[in-house]
C-alpha cells in the first residue's frame, strides 16, 4: 500500500462543526501554527449538519443568562453534567452565533431588529447552507490543509502522549500518516449501534448521521482515554418513519402530544428529554398507541410554513407529506423514538475532559459530540468547544519547556522510533483485510453489523424492550458482542470502500461493549428511556456520581467520580502542575 | 429511502461525488455518477442540492411511506426551487427564499 507521512503542528481529526471551528480559532488566533484537518469524506457537508439544521438550540436570549442554561441542562440530565463544562459552553454560544451570521447565515430577526427567539434558548435560522458556509471559512485560511476523504483509525502514541494518527483513503489504496504536536478529536458521536427504526431499504435513514460511526471514541478507548456517561444514551422524538425532528412542529405551531385515543400525555410522564420520549414508549407499551403530534386543524398557511421549513433540514418529511396526499393540517404527525445513539452534545458520553476540553491523554483534546460531561450543546455548543479546544492546544504548545514539543534529540529518537513501529502494526492491520489470504466471504462487515445491531437491540434496551434491560440481559450482550469482536479479525476487503466498512464496525462493537458496562455500573433507573434499568428501577442519590471508565488489557474497567470534579487531576500530573 | 441519478443527465462534475457525507458516490467508467450502495443513503439531499444537471433526485423507499413521487432541486439567486414529481408525472414546486429564515 502505498503510503504518505505529514507533519503538522496541530492535527484535527474530523472537519465538522467543532473540528472546523477550531481549525478558525487557530488561524485567526496563531496563523503561523500549521493545521491539518483530516476528514473522512469533504468537509464540503460531512458530518451532522450536511442536510442542514433550521434553529440553533443553545443561544442565550435576552433575560436569561449562562448560569440559566447550566441549570436547565444540569436538570435535564438529573444531575449527571459537568457545570464547569456547561458554564464554559454556554458563556460562548452567543460569541460564535454573531460569527456564523457574519459568515452569511440567515437568522431571523424580530420588529426591533433583534434574533428572533423560540422559546427560551433557541432562536430561528435558516441553516440549509450552514456547513458549506463553515467550509468556505475554513478553505480561506492559509495555514489550514484539509484532506478529505481520509478515514483516521488510530492514535499514534509516543512519550506517554500522543503523538499522531493513522487512516487510510476511503477508494485509493493508500494510508496516511500523521506526526503531529497536538491532536483533537472532533469525529462526532456513534450511530447505528442499535437495530434503528428502518431496519430494511431504509436502515440508515436514523437521525444522527449514520457515517459518524464512533471512530474518536474507539481510539481513544484503545488508547486507554478515560470516558465518561456512557450509559446516558440519547434517544430522539422524531417523526415516524422520517426520523425528522418533531420540535419544528411542536414549539412552531404549538402541537400537542396524543395518542390513539386522543389523549395529551405529554406532561403526564414529566418534561424532561428523555421523560418525552419514555411517555410516548409507555403509552404504546399500555396498549394506547400510536402517539401523534396533533396538527390537525392548524391553518393551512402554517401547513405551508411546515413543507417549508422541513425542507430547510428534512426534506423527506415534506416529500412525505405529499406522498400521502394529506398535508399537516390535514392529518396528526405520527411519532416514536429513535434507536439509542451515544452523542455528548445532546447527552453526556464522551471523553472524560478537563474544563479546557483536554482529555486525560496529554496532547490530546476534543471537541463536540464526542466529548463528554456537557450535554445540550448542539451546533453552538459544538463551535464554543472547538474554539476552547483550539485555544487550550495554542496555550499548551506555547508554554515554555511544553511538553509537547519534543526538542530533545534523544527522546526525539526514541518516540520516532516507537512510532514507526506502531504505524507498521496499524498498517499491516489494513493490509491482513485488503490481502486475498483472507477468510471467503462466510461472514461479511454487514452481516456481522446486523448481528450487532440485533444483540444490542435484544439485550441491551433498543427499540424492541421499549429501551429497557436488566443485568442478565447485559451480560448476555457483553459476551455476543465480544464474539463479534473476535469475528472481525477475519473479514476480508476486496477494496477501500469494504475496509471502511469492516473498521466502522470495529469502533462500532468497541463503543457497544463501553455502553454495555456503563449501564451495568450504574444500578439505577436515573433516566427513564436513556437508561432503563429493570433490576433497580428507581433514582438513587447514592447515584448522584459519574460513571467513568478505561480501558485497559482488553476489559473496560469502571471508576466513579464525584460531581464536583472537573478533570483537574490528571492535567496536574501531565503538564507538571 | 435513497437517489437515483439519471445517466442521460450526468456530466460526471464529481460535485456529487465531494457533497455526501457518506461516500456513496462514485463515478463509472463512463464518468457517471452511480451510488455505491443505495441502502446506505442517509437521505441528506446533500448531493441533490450539489448537482447542478438536477440529475439526482430523491425517493421514498416504499418501506417510509414512498409512492413513487421524485424530488429534485434548483437554486436561482436567494431562491431554491423543490420540484416533487408524483408517479403520475403530476409535478409540483414548492419556493424557499433562502434569505427568509424559518418561521418555526
Ligand atoms: C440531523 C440532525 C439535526 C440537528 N439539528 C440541530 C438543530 O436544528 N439545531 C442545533 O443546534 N443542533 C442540531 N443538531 C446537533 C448538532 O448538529 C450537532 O450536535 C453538532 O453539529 C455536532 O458537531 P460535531 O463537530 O461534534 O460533529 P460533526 O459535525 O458530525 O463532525 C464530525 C466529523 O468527523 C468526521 N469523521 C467521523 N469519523 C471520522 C474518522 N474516522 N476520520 C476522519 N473524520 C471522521 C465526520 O465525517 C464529520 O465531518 C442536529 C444534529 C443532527 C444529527
Ligand atoms: S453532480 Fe450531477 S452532473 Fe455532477 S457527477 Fe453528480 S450527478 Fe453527475
Ligand atoms: S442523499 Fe446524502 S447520503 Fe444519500 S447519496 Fe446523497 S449525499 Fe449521500
Amino acid at each position: 500500500m502505498e503510503r504518505e507521512r505529514i507533519v503538522t503542528d496541530v492535527l484535527i481529526i474530523g472537519g465538522g462543526t467543532a473540528g472546523c471551528y477550531a481549525a478558525l480559532t487557530i488561524a485567526k488566533e496563531s496563523p503561523g501554527t500549521k493545521v491539518v484537518i483530516a476528514e473522512k469524506a469533504n468537509i464540503i457537508r460531512s458530518g451532522c449538519l450536511a442536510a442542514g439544521v433550521n434553529a440553533l438550540n443553545a443561544y442565550i436570549t435576552p433575560g436569561q443568562t449562562a448560569q440559566d442554561y447550566v441549570d436547565y441542562a444540569k436538570r435535564d440530565a438529573a444531575g449527571i453534567a459537568r457545570e464547569d463544562l456547561l458554564l464554559s459552553m454556554a458563556e460562548g454560544v452567543n460569541r460564535v452565533t454573531e460569527h456564523l451570521e457574519q459568515l452569511g447565515l440567515v437568522i431571523l430577526k424580530d420588529e426591533y431588529g433583534a434574533y428572533a427567539a423560540r422559546g427560551k434558548r433557541n432562536i430561528k435560522i435558516n441553516g440549509e447552507n450552514i456547513k458549506p458556509l463553515l467550509a468556505e471559512a475554513v478553505k480561506k485560511q492559509k495555514n489550514v490543509t484539509v484532506i478529505n476523504h481520509v478515514n483516521i483509525t488510530d492514535y499514534l502514541l509516543a512519550d506517554g502522549g500522543i503523538a499522531g494518527a493513522v487512516g487510510f483513503h476511503v477508494d485509493e489504496r493508500k494510508a496516511y500518516v500523521f506526526l503531529a504536536d497536538a491532536v483533537l478529536c472532533a469525529t462526532g458521536g456513534a450511530a447505528g449501534l442499535y437495530r434503528p427504526n428502518n431496519p430494511g431499504f431504509s436502515r440508515h435513514k436514523m437521525w444522527y448521521p449514520p457515517f459518524n460511526t464512533g471512530a474518536g471514541y474507539a481510539m481513544g478507548i484503545r488508547a486507554g482515554a478515560e470516558m465518561t456517561t456512557f450509559e446516558m444514551r440519547f434517544i430522539a422524538l422524531r417523526c415516524k418513519d422520517t426520523i425528522a425532528p418533531t420540535g419544528t412542529i411542536a414549539q412552531g405551531v404549538g402541537a400537542r402530544q396524543i395518542n390513539a385515543k386522543g389523549e395529551v400525555y405529554e406532561t403526564k410522564y414529566g418534561i424532561t428529554t428523555s421523560e418525552r420520549v419514555y411517555g410516548t414508549a409507555a403509552e404504546n407499551l399500555a396498549g394506547r398507541g400510536p402517539c401523534y403530534l396533533h396538527t390537525e386543524g392548524i391553518s393551512e398557511s402554517q401547513s405551508e410554513d411546515l413543507l417549508k421549513a422541513y425542507l430547510n433540514m428534512a426534506p423527506s418529511q415534506t416529500l412525505k407529506w405529499i406522498e400521502s396526499g394529506r398535508l399537516p393540517h390535514e392529518q396528526d404527525v405520527e411519532i416514536e423514538g429513535t434507536e439509542p445513539y451515544i452523542v455528548g452534545g445532546h447527552t453526556a458520553s464522551g471523553y472524560w475532559v478537563d474544563t479546557d476540553r483536554r482529555t486525560t491523554l496529554p496532547g490530546l483534546y476534543a471537541a463536540g459530540d464526542v466529548a463528554g460531561g456537557c450535554p445540550q450543546k448542539y451546533v453552538t455548543g459544538a463551535l464554543v468547544e472547538g474554539e476552547l479546544a483550539a485555544q487550550a492546544i495554542l496555550a499548551d504548545l506555547g508554554a515554555a519547556g511544553s511538553p509537547l514539543r519534543r526538542a530533545d534529540e534523544k527522546r526525539r529518537r526514541l518516540r520516532e522510533e516507537r512510532i514507526a513501529t506502531e504505524t507498521e502494526r496499524y498498517l499491516g492491520e489494513y493490509e491482513a483485510h485488503l490481502s486475498s489470504g483472507g477468510s471467503p466471504a462466510m461472514f461479511t462487515a454487514e452481516q456481522l453489523e446486523e448481528a450487532m445491531q440485533k444483540v444490542m437491540d435484544n439485550y441491551a434496551g433498543g427499540i424492541s424492550t421499549h429501551y429497557r434491560y436488566n443485568e442478565r440481559q447485559l451480560h448476555i450482550a457483553d459476551d455476543k458482542i465480544l464474539m463479534l469482536q473476535k469475528m472481525t479479525e477475519k473479514l476480508h476487503a476486496d477494496d477501500m470502500d469494504e475496509l471502511l466498512h469492516v473498521y466502522e464496525l470495529k469502533e462500532r462493537l468497541l463503543v457497544c461493549r463501553v455502553v454495555i458496562a456503563h449501564l451495568a455500573a450504574r444500578k439505577e433507573t436515573r433516566w427513564h428511556a436513556f437508561a432503563e434499568n429493570t433490576d433497580y428501577p428507581g433514582q438513587s442519590d447514592e447515584w448522584l456520581k459519574y460513571v467513568n471508565s478505561v480501558y485497559r488489557d482488553g476489559k473496560v474497567k469502571i471508576r466513579f467520580r464525584e460531581l464536583t470534579d472537573t478533570g483537574k487531576q490528571e492535567r496536574a500530573e501531565v503538564y507538571g502542575g | 429511502m435513497s437517489i437515483f441519478i439519471s445517466r442521460e443527465a450526468c456530466v460526471g462534475c464529481r460535485r456529487c461525488v465531494e457533497a455526501c457525507p457518506g461516500n456513496l458516490i462514485k463515478l463509472d467508467a463512463d464518468g457517471k455518477a452511480y451510488i455505491r450502495h443505495p441502502k446506505d443513503c442517509w437521505g441528506c439531499t446533500s448531493c441533490v442540492k450539489e448537482c447542478g444537471r438536477e440529475a439526482i433526485s430523491f425517493f421514498l423507499g416504499a418501506d417510509m411511506g414512498g409512492r413513487g413521487s421524485r424530488l429534485t432541486t434548483h437554486k436561482e439567486g436567494d431562491f431554491r426551487y423543490w420540484k416533487i414529481t408524483d408517479a403520475a408525472g403530476l409535478e409540483q414546486t414548492i419556493v424557499v427564499n433562502q434569505k427568509d429564515a424559518n418561521r418555526y
